[in-house]
């Protein structure tokens, strides 16, 4: 069967109607539980803030459940199967596997968000997001997690099987792009975090029914976090492919060495799901050998991966900008980047607050005897808010703002709000991240709806930093709520209202010249990079730094044997 | 680009830049140094978590901290008895919905064998200012051999999510500088 396809011509990308219009509706969908599970997350923070104290105690359990969940997961997975179909059908030029199945894919997963978001809402689901036994949900709960697994599996299969198909039609010639490898690596990974989810669920549907008597509290933890934290691997897999394919777009950036990068992927597909052992460092009956083994990813090998990335997207974004001239300097190449661009800004922003806030505090917290003074603490929801909102979201608006015009076939309304969002939201999200960690390391509990405990029989005071912080953080979810309501603005507008680009009116992206900015390399048009060794000289200190005070802090508790 | 296939078919045979190379080896030894920082604090560091740990049943649990209330009691606080416990005694502690039982009263400089397990859910103890926070299960029970190097109140609190008194879950903790006072 033949399929419709169009010629983008600002990319020169074949972009299949059939994929075109699966991107569309996952995207869309995500979207919309962004913008749900936002609300949600906003109430829980002011929630959190003493002066403002928002909802009653039921109501944010029952917020923070459903923030968890349309975030973490419905925004982020439905936003990640139009990352995968993206990677595959378009930048492959090849048409989509199967595309009936995939649609059966897209209608499991909303099906399941809905129900699981209506057990939730019902208000005898209020388990959180990690749903540990014996706390028990409504078996819907379950029903609607299984369910949207369900079809992310068979969403993962269809792009493995467009990768099969541009194969054996030979749509590219060579090896698959670095984005789509990437892209694969984040696949891969995903097969591995729902057969886990799958391992542990569905016991737990059964149980919640009344056809398993018991499960065990360490096992469900245990295997639980192999469906837990590897699902946020697939978010770090994917993001990182979104920093590439935007430094590619917009300015035409080459892979420094396509070897190095490929092998930074290929050691997250081998290590970063033990990160499942990050969660039960500090729980009984597991040995201290498994824990400093599994905790450091096998003696910290997606650790390195990651601190790869952290060199060669902001070295090809220099490489790139030098070749076009911008070569004064360290910095010209920096200062004179597309801040204006908000694929590109956030993009950027998306990489600075990933490492230096979420990758930093991320290996820190993950150190085993470290980790005494952070468990559960709200430092862990101050890390992952700077992996998951500052480096997974933003970069997921940040490459919005290219499929608008790209996909939707339709100009940003609003450019002014575009270019301001990403800062806006990175300054919200940062200031999220900073200030929960910041009351995490004064004990505050994560998940807890007053540190007050004005009721109970044998309060304790926290000291008064431990609230201020608590109220900064508000005040950031304010301005990260602002940023994320501009976003939704922007794109839900441009989608309905913003002028249609046909082929006469588009405008490229990248001046054609970008596509071979950075000649082959090894010869002598490969730039130098200092700005970038500089940029990851600072980051290297700040990790040293942060690592040892956190044993100091450490030292000073109570001797613990 | 990245959008496209590699330039150089065979890019696996391309030579890798300098920079780049010696960042991953740079890389690659902090992380032997971070790994071996845990295998070293194991031996040489004060603060590690035991890997005692046995089953139990709630049951069983529960009459074992019971015995230790009634031989150690020193007096009763809002509804809680408060134990002092020798030095060097087996202590315990239990989590169920929604308290910590019994107040332990601890004297400083001295070890105790503290045990921990929930009669119910899952529990989280967050020793508040100290900030030790340790995973409590129903159904094991953990020991850790703790030495308060501070005197004064402390509080403890729950930090894993246990139903709609979660934030009521609040217990406390003595240390002494010397028995009786």
């Amino acid at each position: 069967m033949l399929e419709q396809y169009r010629i983008c011509q600002t990319t020169g990308l074949r972009v299949f109607q059939s994929t075109e219009n699966l991107i569309k509706a996952n995207a869309v969908v995500a979207v919309i539980f962004l913008a749900i599970g936002g609300l949600f997350g906003l109430s829980i923070a002011l929630t959190r803030w003493k002066a403002v104290h928002l909802l009653p105690a039921d109501w944010f359990y029952l917020a923070l459940t459903a923030h968890g969940l349309d975030v973490l997961v419905v925004w982020i997975v439905f936003f990640e199967i139009a990352v995968l179909y993206f990677a595959s059908s378009v930048i492959l030029g090849c048409r989509i596997a199967t595309p009936r199945w995939a649609w059966a894919a897209f209608a499991l997963m909303l099906i399941g968000a809905l129900v699981t978001n209506v057990a939730v809402l019902m208000g005898n689901s209020s388990v959180m997001f990690t749903s540990y036994v014996p706390l028990k949900a409504d078996p819907s709960f379950y029903v609607g997690i299984i369910l949207f697994a369900v079809g992310t599996l068979i969403a993962c299969f269809v792009f493995f099987g467009t990768l099969v198909i541009a194969k054996q039609e030979k749509t590219y010639e060579g090896s698959v792009p670095l984005v789509t490898f990437g892209a694969t690596v984040a696949a891969i990974i995903a097969v591995f975090t729902l057969a886990s989810g799958a391992i542990i669920l569905i016991p737990t549907l059964l149980w919640s029914m009344g056809y398993i008597s018991h499960i065990d509290t360490l096992m469900y933890r245990t295997v639980w976090w192999g469906f837990g934290h590897s699902s946020q691997q697939i978010n770090v897999a994917a993001h990182i492919s979104i920093w590439y394919l935007i430094s590619a777009v917009v300015l035409g950036a080459k892979p420094l060495s396509e070897k190095v990068s490929r092998f930074a992927f290929l050691l997250y597909v081998l290590f970063l799901q033990l990160a499942s052992a990050h969660h039960l460092l500090v729980d009984p009956g597991i040995s201290s050998t498994w824990k400093v083994f599994n905790t450091s990813y096998a003696i910290y090998l997606a650790v390195l991966g990651s601190m790869i990335h952290g060199l060669t997207v902001p070295g090809q974004i220099e490489a790139a900008q030098r070749k076009k001239g911008y070569n004064n300097g360290m910095f010209e190449w920096l200062r004179k980047a597309p801040w204006g661009n908000p694929a590109f800004s956030g993009m950027f922003i998306s990489l600075i607050l990933f490492g230096f806030l979420g990758g930093i505090s991320g290996v820190v917290m993950g150190v085993e005897q470290i980790n005494l003074i952070i468990h559960n603490t709200i430092y862990v929801p101050g890390h992952f808010h700077a992996t998951v909102v500052a480096g997974t979201t933003l970069a997921f608006m940040a490459v919005t703002y290219l499929l608008v015009p790209l996909i939707f076939r339709r100009a940003l309304i609003l450019p002014g709000w575009a270019k301001a969002q990403p800062y806006l939201f990175g300054l919200g999200v940062a200031g999220i991240s900073v200030f929960m960690m910041g009351a995490g390391t004064l004990g505050v509990p994560r998940r807890h709806w007053d540190i007050s405990q004005a009721d109970a029989i044998l309060p304790y005071d926290f000291p008064g930093a431990a609230n201020l912080m608590m109220g900064l953080n508000g005040m950031s979810a304010i301005l990260a709520a602002l940023g994320g309501f501009m976003f939704i603005v922007v794109v839900v507008g441009s989608i309905l209202f913003g002028k249609k680009i046909d082929a006469s009116t588009e405008v490229p992206i990248a001046p054609p010249e970008d596509a071979r900015v950075v000649g082959e390399y090894g010869n002598e048009d490969h730039p130098a990079i200092p700005g970038t060794i500089a940029l990851v000289g600072v980051f290297f200190v700040s990790f040293i730094l942060y690592y040892f005070v956190n044993w100091k802090y450490l030292a000073e508790v109570w001797p613990l044997r | 680009m990245s959008v496209s296939p590699p330039q150089q078919k065979i890019w696996w045979n391309e030579p890798v830049p300098k920079s780049e190379l010696i960042w991953v080896i740079i890389a690659f030894i902090w992380g032997l140094i971070m790994f071996f920082a845990m295998v070293w604090w194991h031996i040489y560091g004060e603060q590690n978590l035991s890997n005692e740990s046995y089953r139990i049943t709630a049951e069983d649990f529960s009459a074992k901290t019971e015995a230790m209330v009634e031989k150690y009691k020193v007096r009763e606080e809002s509804g809680y008895p408060v134990v002092h416990p020798p030095p060097g005694e087996d202590i315990y502690l239990i989590a169920r919905l929604w308290q910590w039982w019994p107040i332990l009263e601890l004297e400083k400089g001295q070890s105790y064998r503290l045990h921990l397990s929930s009669l119910d859910w899952m529990h989280g103890f967050s020793l508040q200012p100290v900030n030790i926070n340790v995973q409590v299960h129903p159904d094991y029970e953990m020991v850790l051999t703790i030495t308060p190097d501070s005197a004064g109140e402390f509080g403890i609190i729950c930090n894993e999510y246990c139903g709609i008194g979660h934030h009521l879950m609040l217990g406390r903790m003595y240390v002494v500088d010397e028995r009786g006072n």
